[in-house]
């Protein structure tokens, strides 16, 4: 009897134990892929795009890699997936995410080749997740009250986060620059309002925080280089013939003349806007679109500064910062609101000319011009400066903290091992693998940065077993020592979420048991 | 073949070009068919029950989706083969008619194909066997009406219907925070239900999602989300008794659908038309400031210039709002939509007690919450979740308990789960059979001996042993005559349904078992299949 295919032509089916064996192969072979960038001295990878000039970048954000590798596996994809979100959430943290759910499925892979249920193992790693929350919420400080505790809090995270990127030899500049740029923004979560301006030349530590507002924008010939006490209108207008939006309008002449006359018309349109806008009594006019030259001479002659093709961010940057409105109509001058500045100069930054705006009212926005040798160094500064900013921003929201360098896996795995130890049933070798799960963190670290593991996640599980341990791994000097001491601290937010991503991913991959593979959707051909 | 001769021995026809067709007659045709139906019951056989595994589906696209969800499952699978698509259409009708028990349908009818073969086998003719699984089916519902039972709840107590949900969430990934989901689903159902007719309009319940966070972040909003911001950075981000105009024509200049032309030929023209242009924007933003909108809410978009005018007269707006979002709107609010400025009044505004604007994660990420609505009918589910996969399967799952919620509110009576119905059900049919005469008591005694399937599939699925837990579980039955004992899959130590509060709707498993027979009843009334092969 023939049993006729279920399925197209191309479709593919995997099922049971193969199935399960091939998410798990995919998902361990993508962490493993990421795993060498974990932690301080972790290193980095070259990426080659495939498109058009072969454009490389070079990183150790795991959220880059992976959101550039092309991938197959599906069960890999929910690790790219659970990285990419992490990334949208807290900001870093990337790598752990999929380190640890990487890890949550090798030991996984342990127990169901020696025959225990899937479902089994998801029971016990979710009782263990849940225990090691608890674990870290019962260590969190929070130093909310006292601000000066705060912010060295946050110095302290900032150099964390950074000390794994390429940052790490300036990593006290850095830290102060990205400190002062997320407080600066009162708990909005918005960083959106920090511009960063990447400029080639000079060395990374020629990089600074700038308090005003940096415009990468040149400012048109024959207008003033600067302005004090500036009056800014920022708009979003059509500066070119501002053409008749009625549909189906149209010109239709008969002679030359009447071309010349509205020609004039239409310049005497283009006059009148401009006049309109100067009637706001401004000296410096930012526009979203192009300015054409007539306009643009307009200005001059009336001695404005006016700023063409600013982007839209840059925009509605410039508005929070100098506190006017966008504006589009210009006819009640009187109920529009200017923004103001105390400065506006034209500044050099390596060879370029930017735009500075300075003395302003708004003091949420501001800009960091990162400094450093190449475009590939700079695409990196800023991938990590981007991380710290995320992760202070988070924790001012959420101000608890933890120590870092693997302490808090430590805690955890320790809280988890006693768990297993009172469980009874066949969930208690999964809680047990999830804590050897969580000590893989600490070793990679530790692998990465050429030292014994094996001696060093020793010691420190001997050093955890007393009460209110605060010991970590120290890459620097390549030993057990107190985290608190030497100020590597983490914030809760991100631990939390790599905690419970990580084994939500894991759980979602361990749950499967068969693949089914749709035909792939054929392109038309293209003759 | 299908070849005849006329009455001058001349072959005629039947088939054109029969010769590239393959035909399968008579109880070959069965069979295949059988197998086909099989095959895909055993794709989803372990996904049944609390502890069933999920499946990982990857899309033409490479786009990947896990899923227990039969319905899901079957739909993503892109069959080719017709009896294939006949589960397929079988899962789907139970998913649009019930919502739940979308896995459970196909495991049925595959253990009844199952049986029809082996009768098959015995030379029984396929009508008949239709015809004993029809008398069956009819069997098994009556008694299945017969030991549900009325469960009493109201607009109060709801602790019925949550554990309900609760049975049906179990299921999914997501029985983490099942409690929570199943509380949130009752009481969204509960918001929009109309109780004094006993009906819900499920279109009323927004289901939306948004990547990160945990699942504990589910929330349910009194009220509606819209995945959009205010078309202006710099407009309010918090409106309180909004007055809100819904509107479905741009702030642009309006453009006539009849072909037209406006020649400019004269400087004069040319001004009074700019002069009109102004005009336009103008009048727009003032007709709906005159009549007293302080939330704009329009499905199309803004020219720079009204935006502007808009943000000046602050009057907050939100452009590119979907159709189904802005009708959701306008019910929620008790406004209408305006197609035109002209047709504004304040009497067609929608009014909400709060609207805002709340920013997520890192990311540029916005969503306006419209609440307190005038007519608070209309809900929204709020899915946070770690990943777009988990989101996507929570979805999904709290339809399915959005659907069982509903028909609890439609018809108040339930039955066991945990396979109790099923085996009161097949004890109930196999007692039938021996009263048939004909040969449909064989049939009968096989459609008893299908159902048995059900609870066999989530004991093993359970990782319990699949034959000696079942025969237990049925002597007890037997013995007590009571038919709450079902299979013990969350290993809580007791058989008794009731205590493990494991309840599934009766019209629930009606359908199922009604569906399951007629797709049956289809596939063995077919006797030649004849199809284009490939080759």
């Amino acid at each position: 009897m023939p049993i006729d295919k279920i399925f197209k032509d191309d479709a593919s089916e995997e099922k049971g134990e193969r199935a399960r064996m091939a998410s798990f192969i995919g998902a361990m072979a993508v962490a493993d892929l990421v795993k060498s960038t974990l932690g301080p001295k972790g290193m980095d990878k070259i990426l080659q795009s495939t498109g058009r000039g072969h454009s490389v970048t070079v990183t150790n954000d795991g959220a880059t890699i992976l959101k550039s590798l092309h991938i197959d596996n599906p069960a890999a994809k929910v690790l790219v997936d659970i990285s990419k979100v992490q990334d949208d959430e807290v900001g870093d943290g990337t790598t752990s995410v999929v380190v640890l759910a990487g890890e949550l499925l090798r030991e996984a892979e342990k127990l169901v080749t020696s025959k225990i249920h899937p479902m089994t193992i998801i029971a016990g790693y979710r009782m263990a997740a849940e225990c090691a929350r608890d674990a870290l919420l019962k260590r969190v400080i929070d130093n909310k009250e006292n601000a000066e505790k705060f912010r060295s809090d946050l110095m302290k995270i900032a150099m964390t986060t950074l000390c794994s990127k390429i940052l790490s030899q300036d990593k006290e500049h850095f830290a102060e620059m990205a400190v002062d740029a997320v407080l600066r923004l009162k708990g909005s979560t918005n960083l959106e309002a920090i511009q960063i301006i990447k400029k080639p030349g000079g060395s990374l530590r020629d990089s600074f925080l700038d308090e005003g507002f940096i415009l990468d924008k040149k400012i048109g010939i024959g207008q003033p280089k600067r302005i004090e006490n500036a009056k800014i209108l920022v708009a979003n207008t059509a500066m070119d013939t501002d053409k008749v939006k009625i549909y189906g309008a149209r010109v239709r002449v008969d002679s030359m003349t009447k071309v010349a006359e509205i020609e004039g018309a239409e310049k005497e349109k283009m006059k009148d806007k401009v006049n309109k806008i100067l009637a706001h009594g401004i000296n410096c006019f930012v526009n979203r679109q192009l300015i054409y030259n007539f306009p643009e001479e307009l200005f001059a002659d009336a001695g404005v500064l006016a700023i063409e093709h600013a982007d839209f961010e840059g925009i509605e940057r410039l508005g929070l910062v100098t506190g006017g409105e966008i504006a589009s109509t210009f006819d009640n001058p009187e109920s529009v609101k200017l923004g103001h500045c105390k400065l506006i100069e034209e500044i050099m930054i390596g060879e370029d000319k930017l735009i500075h705006f300075s003395g302003v009212e708004m003091g949420q926005a501001c800009s960091i011009v990162l400094r450093g040798a190449s475009h590939h160094v700079l695409d990196e500064a800023e991938r990590s400066l981007h991380d710290a900013l995320c992760v202070l921003s988070q924790t001012v929201n959420d101000s608890r903290v933890l120590l870092g360098g693997g302490w808090p896996e430590m805690v955890m795995a320790k809280e988890v091992d006693e768990l297993a130890r009172k469980t009874a049933g066949k969930k208690s070798h999964a809680i047990e693998a999830f804590s050897r799960a969580l000590v893989a963190i600490p070793t990679t670290i530790a692998d990465n940065a050429g030292l014994d593991s094996a001696e060093l996640v020793a010691q420190l599980r001997a050093e955890h077993h007393t009460e209110g341990c605060n010991a970590g791994i120290d890459v620097i000097s390549g030993a057990v020592g107190d985290m608190e001491e030497r100020g590597i601290y983490e914030a809760f937010k991100v631990k939390q979420a790599v905690l419970l991503s990580a084994t939500e991913a894991a759980e979602m991959i361990l749950r499967v048991d068969e693949i089914i593979t749709c035909a792939p959707r054929r392109r038309e051909d293209r003759m | 073949m299908a070849l005849a001769f006329d009455e001058f021995g001349r072959p005629f026809i039947i088939l054109r070009e029969q010769d590239q067709k393959t035909r399968l007659r008579g109880i070959d045709a069965q069979k295949a068919n059988i197998a086909a139906g099989k095959a895909v019951a055993r794709i989803l056989r372990s996904s049944l029950g609390p502890k069933g595994m999920d499946k990982m589906l990857q899309g033409p696209d490479g786009d990947v989706t896990i899923t227990n969800d039969g319905a899901t499952i079957l739909e993503q699978m892109d069959v080719d083969n017709q009896i294939a698509k006949l589960m397929v259409e079988l899962s789907r009708s139970q998913d649009y008619e019930i919502g739940d028990g979308t896995t459970g349908v196909v495991v049925m009818a595959g253990a009844l194909l199952e049986q029809a073969e082996r009768q098959l086998d015995r030379g029984i003719h396929p009508i008949r066997i239709a015809e004993g699984y029809e008398m069956a089916s009819r069997v098994a519902v009556e008694h299945l009406e017969r030991i549900s039972q009325k469960f009493e709840f109201d607009v109060n107590n709801y602790e019925p219907l949550v554990q309900t949900c609760m049975t049906t969430l179990s299921s999914k990934i997501v029985n983490r925070c099942k409690r929570r989901l199943a509380e949130i689903a009752v009481k969204a159902v509960l918001a929009v239900a109309d109780l004094e007719r006993r009906d819900v309009n499920l279109d009323l319940i927004k289901v939306e999602g948004k990547v990160g966070g945990n699942l504990e972040d589910t929330e349910l909003i009194y009220g509606i989300l819209v995945d959009k911001d205010m078309s202006h950075p710099q407009m309010p981000k918090q409106i309180e008794d909004a007055h809100i105009a819904i509107l479905t024509c741009p702030f642009e200049p309006p453009k006539p659908k009849t072909k037209h032309k406006v020649d400019i030929d004269t400087v004069q023209k040319f001004e009074t038309l700019r002069k009109q242009e102004q005009q336009y924007f103008d009048e727009m933003v003032q007709k709906c400031k005159d009549v007293g909108a302080t939330l704009v809410i329009c499905q199309w978009g803004f020219d720079d210039e009204a935006n502007h005018l808009l943000m000046h007269r602050n009057l907050p707006a939100v452009r590119w709002v979907g159709g189904v979002e802005l009708e959701l709107i306008a019910i929620a609010t008790g406004g209408r939509i305006v197609p035109r400025f002209q047709e504004l009044t304040p009497e067609k505004l929608g009014k909400a007690g709060m609207v805002r604007e709340k920013s997520f994660g890192t990311t540029k990420e916005r969503m306006l919450y419209i609440e307190h609505c005038a007519n608070s009918k209309a809900v929204t589910i709020f899915i946070r979740g770690g990943n777009k996969m988990m989101i996507e399967e929570t979805k999904r799952s709290i339809h399915d308990a959005l659907c069982v919620a509903r028909n609890l509110i439609r018809n108040k009576s339930i039955v066991y789960g945990g396979g109790a119905a099923e085996i009161a059900c097949s004890l109930a049919v196999d007692a039938a059979a021996d009263k048939y005469p004909g040969v449909e008591q064989y049939a009968i005694r096989a459609f008893a001996e299908a159902l048995d399937s059900v609870p066999m599939a989530l004991a093993e699925n359970s990782g319990l042993q699949p034959i000696e837990t079942l025969s237990a579980v049925k002597s007890q039955q037997l013995k007590e005559n009571i038919p709450f004992y079902g299979i013990d899959c969350n290993d809580v130590g007791t058989n008794d349904m009731r205590e493990q509060n494991v309840f599934e709707t009766l019209i629930g498993k009606q359908q199922q078992i009604l569906l399951a027979t007629q797709v049956v009843k289809m596939i063995l009334k077919i006797d030649d299949v004849i199809s284009n092969s490939e080759y």
